[in-house]
């Protein structure tokens, strides 16, 4: 075997190579602990809203003068429609107007979650496409980043809340309202690693073989962005998370009767010298659910995008 | 160096520009006629011709932002039929709160962060730097809020140590201002130390693998000596870079510290003008903050000179 391997074999060899090495970092990712630690509690959290109506929740707008301001555990009576009278412990009390903060709480999840996912890929997808066109159109370029620059130059919340302003409350406009801070960083990101692509040898051979600029994307550019886009992607959603609660606490956010996490606090802000569960509760979930996002997307920074990883 | 600082003012420029072209364009993509969502819902018509003249509104759309424009940078930023004062009348009065809180945080989060961070990084792997990462998680993933009443909770109502809310004026009773600064400056500065510590820890540790770093142990400088002078001096570059990005953290979280804490500050104003639908002020307020957001990036960019006089501009 003092020959050289055919020209064959190396090919197969290498891609071989390269197709278990991508597919052992996904493998490698699902089996990080933080990755399976943070999704198993997102995975609870995703069943809990999916079973809102089946874990013991009653509707949680009904509103009940009578059961205003109970302490956790309280026992609660009331009448059935037919009006036999029944009981039932309200784990997390009631709220001043006499909501079931338990229910309301599970409902929120729904809410949160719902908000989390949506901005993340509504987020991703506009600044995916945004970020292409500015790393491949050279005239587009400046124009697109300046006007990012500018959107970044904005804070956060800040901007969320004058586009709430414009286009009063209610769950799309607060999800788009969080989307439009958040689209500047994906675009950056992506163009990024599409004017780093583009310089690559196989790229470039690729485009002197007269590979139309569709296929190039779709083959050689998008799938390099997809790991960098699947961490951004975590972060982005346990942002808006966070940015949904303050909107909703600050009273600007979704309206004050969608049980939303951020609604049960606001609603509790009055009283919480003497009810404090009306904003632990909820603040437990919130904080609980943020925690499990930012803990998966340490892990997946650390296992699918290691260059990152090194930086923060 | 002056050409760099002379560059770098050119290019906050456009990026100036957009924003001040979104916050203008805000009131236009507000459905109804401008003049009267700036009155408010109370304005008799006499007001509102009075609004649209002053403003410009029957021009075209360029001729009114440069008239508004104008007036922005002659320092006019209009007029809060709302609380029924200019806007920099009350922009005046809420900015003592705000700032406050805003250079307590800042003190306490870089005396905690930065330490914390080197600590960590020195100690890499220990429990130390478990910890410290650990609650760096935490605090990151904590909202400003839940944080703010948890401390209420613990230290206003339940030990009874300082008071629940409320604002004192610095110039007022300077004891009372500073205990009513406690809680709010604390809650808003665990964030900022989740970020920070973060941020130093990793720049340490990478600045810790140096040849300069062996060389200056094996001359035998103390551990403190090379961490402080050698290791954190050259790490510090990318901690100002973060400690500019934060202060977006720290606008933001300001409008909820204020709101939580009761106040009288530039967030709870933005809050009320919201509520209240007063564009004049929601305007001003955020051309304001993000005025102030890139400016102070700009210094810290060129404050780099004087960390590190191997970067020449």
């Amino acid at each position: 075997m003092s020959a050289t391997l055919p020209d064959a074999i190396v090919d197969s060899a290498a891609i071989a190579a390269a197709t278990s090495r991508r597919r052992s970092v996904w493998a490698l990712a699902i089996r990080n602990p933080s990755v399976i630690f943070g999704g198993v509690i997102l995975l609870l959290m995703l069943l809990i809203a999916i079973l809102a109506p089946y874990l013991g929740t009653v509707d949680p707008t009904r509103i009940d003068p009578a059961m205003r301001n109970k302490k956790p555990d309280t026992v609660l009576t009331y009448r059935l429609d037919d009006g036999t009278p029944a009981h039932r412990t309200a784990i997390m009390g009631t709220d001043s107007l006499g909501r079931d903060v338990y229910s309301r709480v599970i409902y929120g999840t729904r809410v949160s979650l719902t908000v989390g996912i949506s901005v993340a890929i509504i987020a991703v997808a506009l600044g995916l496409v945004i970020g292409l066109v500015a790393g491949y159109v050279r005239w587009a370029d400046g124009i697109i980043m300046r006007i990012m620059d500018g959107l970044m130059a904005i804070p956060p919340i800040l901007l969320a809340i004058a586009l709430v302003s414009i286009w009063r409350a209610g769950l799309v406009t607060v999800i788009f309202a969080i989307v439009v801070p958040e689209v500047p960083r994906v675009v950056r990101l992506v163009r990024s690693v599409v004017l780093t692509v583009r310089e690559e040898p196989y790229v470039e051979g690729a485009i002197s073989v007269g590979t139309p600029t569709i296929t190039l994307m779709w083959r050689h550019i998008l799938p390099n962005t997809v790991a960098p886009l699947i961490v951004q992607a975590t972060f982005t959603a346990a942002a808006a998370i966070i940015i949904e609660a303050i909107l909703s606490f600050l009273g600007i956010g979704i309206p004050p009767e969608t049980p939303s996490w951020g609604n049960i606090m606001a609603e509790g802000r009055t009283l919480f010298r003497v009810f404090p569960h009306n904003i632990m509760y909820p603040g437990i979930f919130l904080a609980f659910a943020v925690l499990a996002i930012n803990i998966m997307g340490d892990g997946l920074r650390d296992t699918l995008d290691p260059k990152m990883s090194k930086k923060v | 160096m002056f050409d760099f600082i002379a560059r770098r003012l050119i290019a906050i420029i456009p990026v100036l520009a957009v924003v001040a072209i979104f916050v203008f364009l805000m009131l236009r993509l507000t459905p109804g006629d401008p003049a009267a969502v700036i009155a408010g819902d109370n304005a008799t018509s006499d007001q509102i011709a009075m609004i649209r003249e002053k403003l410009g509104l029957d021009l075209p759309i360029w001729q009114q932002f440069a008239i508004w424009i104008g007036n922005m940078l002659h320092g006019n930023l209009g007029e809060s039929f709302f609380f029924k004062k200019t806007v920099v009348e009350l922009i005046e009065q809420r900015l003592e709160p705000t700032l406050a809180l805003s250079i307590c945080t800042l003190v306490i989060s870089v005396f905690t962060a930065v330490p914390l961070g080197v600590l960590a990084a020195y100690r890499q792997g220990s429990w130390v730097d478990r910890v410290v990462m650990g609650i760096s998680v935490l605090g990151f993933s904590m909202p400003t809020f839940v944080i703010g009443y948890i401390l209420i909770y613990i230290f206003a109502i339940d030990l009874g140590w300082l008071p629940v809310q409320g604002y004192v004026r610095i110039g007022v009773d300077f004891w009372q201002f500073l205990e009513r600064m406690i809680l709010p400056s604390i809650t808003l500065a665990i964030v900022y130390i989740a970020l920070l510590a973060r941020i130093t820890r990793a720049s340490i540790l990478e600045v810790l693998n140096e040849d300069y770093i062996r060389t200056a142990r094996a001359k035998g400088l103390s551990t403190r000596v090379v961490l402080m002078r050698h290791a954190l001096r050259n790490a510090a570059v990318p901690i100002l870079t973060v400690i500019g990005i934060g202060i977006a953290l720290l606008i933001g979280g300001a409008v909820v510290t204020e709101s939580v804490y009761g106040l009288p500050g530039l967030g709870r104003l933005t809050v009320e003008a919201v509520l209240s639908r007063d564009f004049p002020t929601i305007q001003a307020v955020i051309l304001m903050f993000s005025v102030v957001y890139v400016v102070i990036n700009l210094l810290i960019d060129i404050s780099y000179t004087l960390f590190d006089p191997r970067i020449r501009y």
